[in-house]
């Protein structure tokens, strides 16, 4: 849109981030986006699954996953969803402040995450040997788990460019979309978390 | 092998360096004409930088010719050396490189840059909309396939092409068996095209959906643009299992993953499996579109409307989901129990069904038509014989216990060539011919046109008929020669000879493009064809803002019924029109795309990561500037609409 929507309460429409055309076309250009996006994961789970077993007498998954680490991680992660969405809660209600702040947690809690998970990937590889190349199970994990790390990674300095850009210009009809379309990005991510969590995790410790 | 060794061709051959110094005099020509003629600046503000969706359409169709001449090439060099048996025009190594990059370049940069570059420029004048919906990306889109199409053309000449076919199978396509750089070159370029078209899928599917003139429901599109929504929605959904296929293969060639190799666990099959996830509904990415064309110039030159609208939805619909289920077919011979070729034999023949459907449909939209033989026309007559024997052969394929007699046979090529040829690239040069006008305001010749046709047609069935007889007595593809008793070199040659023919064809496009843009008349009105669709009530050639008004629609034909029902399409006065503004930060990105994927190609980290750096530095860019577009005033669109129709 070509001019400044900036809002007060009185002129705030229910959904700002639909209330353009551009915000719509963003709206579900951005959800068959996360259709590519679950496509692309679906085929990397499914790499997962042809190739776990396939170890080359290295170790299996069951030897190696702490779940206490992965608990912790999946709290994190699951947490940082909720708290984005206290965020846009308060984008809904145009308070811009407290959707600030609620996304600087949020960003903090994916920070604590992508920590653990380079601490987790540090440790099979220091005391496992297990890396991308020592086996096809090797390379399916770090695949999965990377490209999700990857996302995460990505997601988090998409919200700080868009915390640093918009700081002194409030909430307007031109950036409620780009706030809101992170936070379903963000929450994709953490979608797919659980699957990792349920078929790379749980599985792999039963199994 | 030695960091420099790699930069060398590992087969080098007369032909080659004769290339590499064509492509460097090319090269010299174009940078010395574009100062000479001061155009620099033109190109840069009016194409390269340009968000308007007919301007990357027309940028994609010369794309799109331009592959089409370099894989035409690969083809004519593939039939010369099997035209007599046991001939030595090119030895296996070349044969092999030849093969691979025919199959891509013709299916990855030619066929789908065509099929954009049609969807590209029709769609959003069907649907009545200003431009597509995400107006900038679409430029990126544009300048990722082209950068990927260049970086896949430079292994010719630095480092040597890929050689496994343009399926790339593993363990083929892995390190071990294959050498040299050149399915580096596959792995990367094809990535960063898929990106572009990926991106494609996203834009078109959000403008279909969300920037339709009032007044046309879902059910109100035209045709073409319905195949455009669903081809969109069969990319975003296909597309994706490609991109992790092909970032597979590059981890396993440079980082020495284990996907894919028969040593430490790694599956070969998997290869195989997500190829052809992508590759089955690929084909049908590249049909659609031409149903889709055909559909809109069969009515027009048949003078009736399309018979059976609903279910022409309907099957398109079916036959993209049904490809999803079907991949299995292409490698029957490679190790599936029994129930599950069985399963994969059975839903591959029921996507005759669908298909068959809309031939039917066709042939009821023809039935008491009085037609007009143009040559738009002409390949639509031509692709339903054709295209039918193509798709018949493939159910023959498609029963798994015969196809270990056809498969990997000149058989296999007939089919696919049959249904591709007449599917695709008639439907492309069809479409061209009938949109020509709306391009550039004048015509194709007709009379070059029909001799056009005929060389193609007559060409298309010369070249490809003869296998079918040649693979069904045992000749193998991708052999780079055969022996004198097996009796294939009739065959052969006959097939050389169509192949002959189709490059006479083509010259003779390009040589039709050349005379009309001499001799053709430029005052040809608005409608030259008596057409019936949305695109065709505004000028020809289309001004920057497509509509001066936004029109109000009611049905499918709705510009045959402002001619013919009186239906009013325009009402109101001129507004303020909002454009996007031009940028050229996607052809910069574009640009850091192919440095990084040459530098992966070489496993040159240092560049790689500083490109990727690059990129991200792109993104951010974005989000950082103030870019609110322009608005064209009332006065220059009545200056506009004055002079448009004052021309006529
Ligand atoms: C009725 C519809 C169709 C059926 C039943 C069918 C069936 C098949 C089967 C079973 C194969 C594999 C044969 C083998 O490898 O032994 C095949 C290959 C192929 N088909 Fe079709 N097909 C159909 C339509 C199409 C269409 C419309 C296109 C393209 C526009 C197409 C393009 C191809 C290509 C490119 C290959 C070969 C790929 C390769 O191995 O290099 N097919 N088809
Ligand atoms: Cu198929």
């Amino acid at each position: 849109m070509s001019h400044d929507h900036s809002l007060n309460p009185e002129t705030m429409p229910h959904e700002p981030e639909k209330a353009t055309l551009e915000g719509k076309n963003k709206f579900i250009g951005f959800w068959f986006f996360l259709g590519g996006e679950t496509v692309l994961f679906a085929s990397l789970f499914g790499t997962y699954l042809a190739l776990h077993n396939s170890t080359a007498g290295g170790p299996a998954g069951n030897e190696l996953f702490g779940l206490e680490l992965v608990f912790v991680m999946t709290i994190l992660l699951l947490t940082s969803s909720l708290t984005s969405v206290y965020a846009i809660y308060h984008m809904k209600n145009n308070d811009f402040g407290k959707m600030t702040l609620w996304f600087i947690i949020t960003i903090i809690l994916g920070f604590g995450f992508v920590g653990c998970e380079l601490y987790e990937f540090h440790h099979y590889i220091t005391e496992y040997g297990f890396t991308f190349r020592s086996s096809a199970f090797g390379s399916a994990f770090y695949a999965l788990l990377g490209f999700h790390g990857g996302h995460v990674t990505f997601g988090l300095f998409w919200m700080i460019a868009l915390l640093i850009r918009n700081a002194r210009r409030g909430l307007n009809l031109y950036n409620a979309p780009k706030f809101y379309i992170w936070s379903l990005y963000w929450h994709f991510i953490d979608v797919v978390w659980v699957f990792i969590f349920t078929v790379v995790y749980l599985m792999g410790k039963v199994g | 092998m030695d960091f420099f060794d790699r930069f060398a061709i590992p087969h080098p051959s007369p032909v080659i360096y004769a290339s590499m110094v064509a492509i460097g005099l090319t090269v010299i020509a174009i940078v010395a004409g574009l100062t000479y003629f001061k155009k620099w600046g033109y190109l840069w503000r009016e194409w390269i930088t340009t968000v308007d969706h007919k301007r990357i359409g027309i940028m994609y169709l010369l794309s799109a010719l331009l592959m089409l001449f370099r894989g035409g090439v690969d083809a004519l060099m593939m039939r010369a050396q099997t035209a007599v048996p046991e001939n030595t025009l090119l030895d296996a190594q070349h044969y092999n490189e030849i093969f691979t990059t025919h199959g891509v370049v013709m299916i990855i940069f030619m066929a789908m840059a065509f099929i954009i570059a049609l969807m590209n420029f029709v769609v959003p004048l069907q649907i009545g909309a200003r431009d597509v919906a995400f107006p900038r990306l679409n430029n990126l889109s544009f300048w990722l396939y082209f950068m990927g199409a260049m970086l896949f053309n430079l292994s010719f000449v630095i480092g040597g092409s890929p050689s496994a076919g343009w399926t790339s199978y593993f363990p083929l396509a892995g390190n071990e068996f294959s050498e040299s750089v050149g399915t580096n070159y596959y792995m990367l370029a094809i990535q960063i095209s898929g990106i572009g078209t990926l991106m494609t899928g996203i834009n078109f599917i959000a403008t279909i959906l969300k920037m339709r003139a009032p007044g046309m429901k879902l059910m109100k599109m035209p045709m073409f643009t319905w195949s455009a929504l669903i081809t969109n929605l069969i990319i975003v959904f296909a597309f994706p299992v490609l991109t992790v296929a092909l970032a597979m293969g590059t981890m396993d060639r440079l980082f020495g993953s284990n996907f894919f190799t028969t040593t430490d666990g790694g599956m070969d099959m998997l290869w195989a499996n997500l190829f052809w996830v992508w590759g089955h509904p690929e084909v049908y990415i590249l049909i659609l579109p031409a149903f889709g064309i055909y559909s809109e110039i069969i009515p027009t030159f048949a003078r009736r409307n399309l018979y059976g609208y609903k279910s022409m939805v309907a099957s398109m619909v079916l036959i993209s989901l049904l490809s999803f289920f079907v991949w299995v077919h292409h490698f029957f011979t490679m190790g599936q129990g029994a129930l599950v070729n069985s399963i994969f034999s059975i839903s591959t023949m029921a996507i005759a069904v669908p298909t068959g459907i809309k031939i039917f449909n066709w042939l009821f939209t023809l039935w008491k038509g009085k037609i007009k033989f143009t040559v738009p026309m002409l390949y639509s007559l031509g692709f339903l014989p054709i295209f039918t024997i193509g798709g018949v052969t493939g159910v023959m394929l498609g029963m798994s216990a015969a196809d270990y007699q056809y498969h990997n046979t000149m058989f296999l090529v007939a089919h696919f060539h049959l249904v591709i040829i007449p599917g695709v690239v008639f439907a492309m040069i069809a479409g061209l011919t009938y949109w020509w006008p709306k391009m550039f305001g004048f015509m194709l010749n007709e009379r070059i046109g029909k001799w056009t046709f005929w060389f193609i047609a007559g060409g298309t069935c010369l070249a490809f008929f003869p296998m079918f007889i040649s693979g069904l007595d045992g000749q193998a593809r991708r052999m780079y020669t055969y022996s004198e008793a097996t009796g294939f070199g009739i065959w052969n040659m006959l097939s050389f000879i169509g192949a002959l023919g189709l490059a006479a064809g083509f010259v003779l496009l390009v040589y039709n493009i050349y005379y009309s843009t001499r001799y053709a008349s430029r005052d040809i009105g608005d409608d030259p064809w008596d057409a019936r669709s949305l695109e065709w009530a505004t000028h020809n050639p289309v001004p920057e803002y497509n509509f001066a008004i936004t029109p109000q629609v009611n049905s499918s034909e709705a510009f045959w019924d402002s001619k013919k029902n009186g239906h009013t399409l325009f009402k109101g006065d001129y507004k303020e029109i909002h454009m996007p503004n031009n940028s050229g930060v996607p052809f910069i990105m574009s640009i850091i795309f192919f440095v990084l994927g040459f530098a992966l190609v070489f496993s040159m980290w240092i560049v790689a990561i500083v490109s990727l750096i690059g990129i991200f530095a792109c993104l951010a860019h974005r989000s950082f500037e103030k870019d609110h577009g322009h608005h064209i005033s009332v006065e220059e669109i009545e200056k506009t609409e004055a002079e448009m129709r004052g021309a006529k």
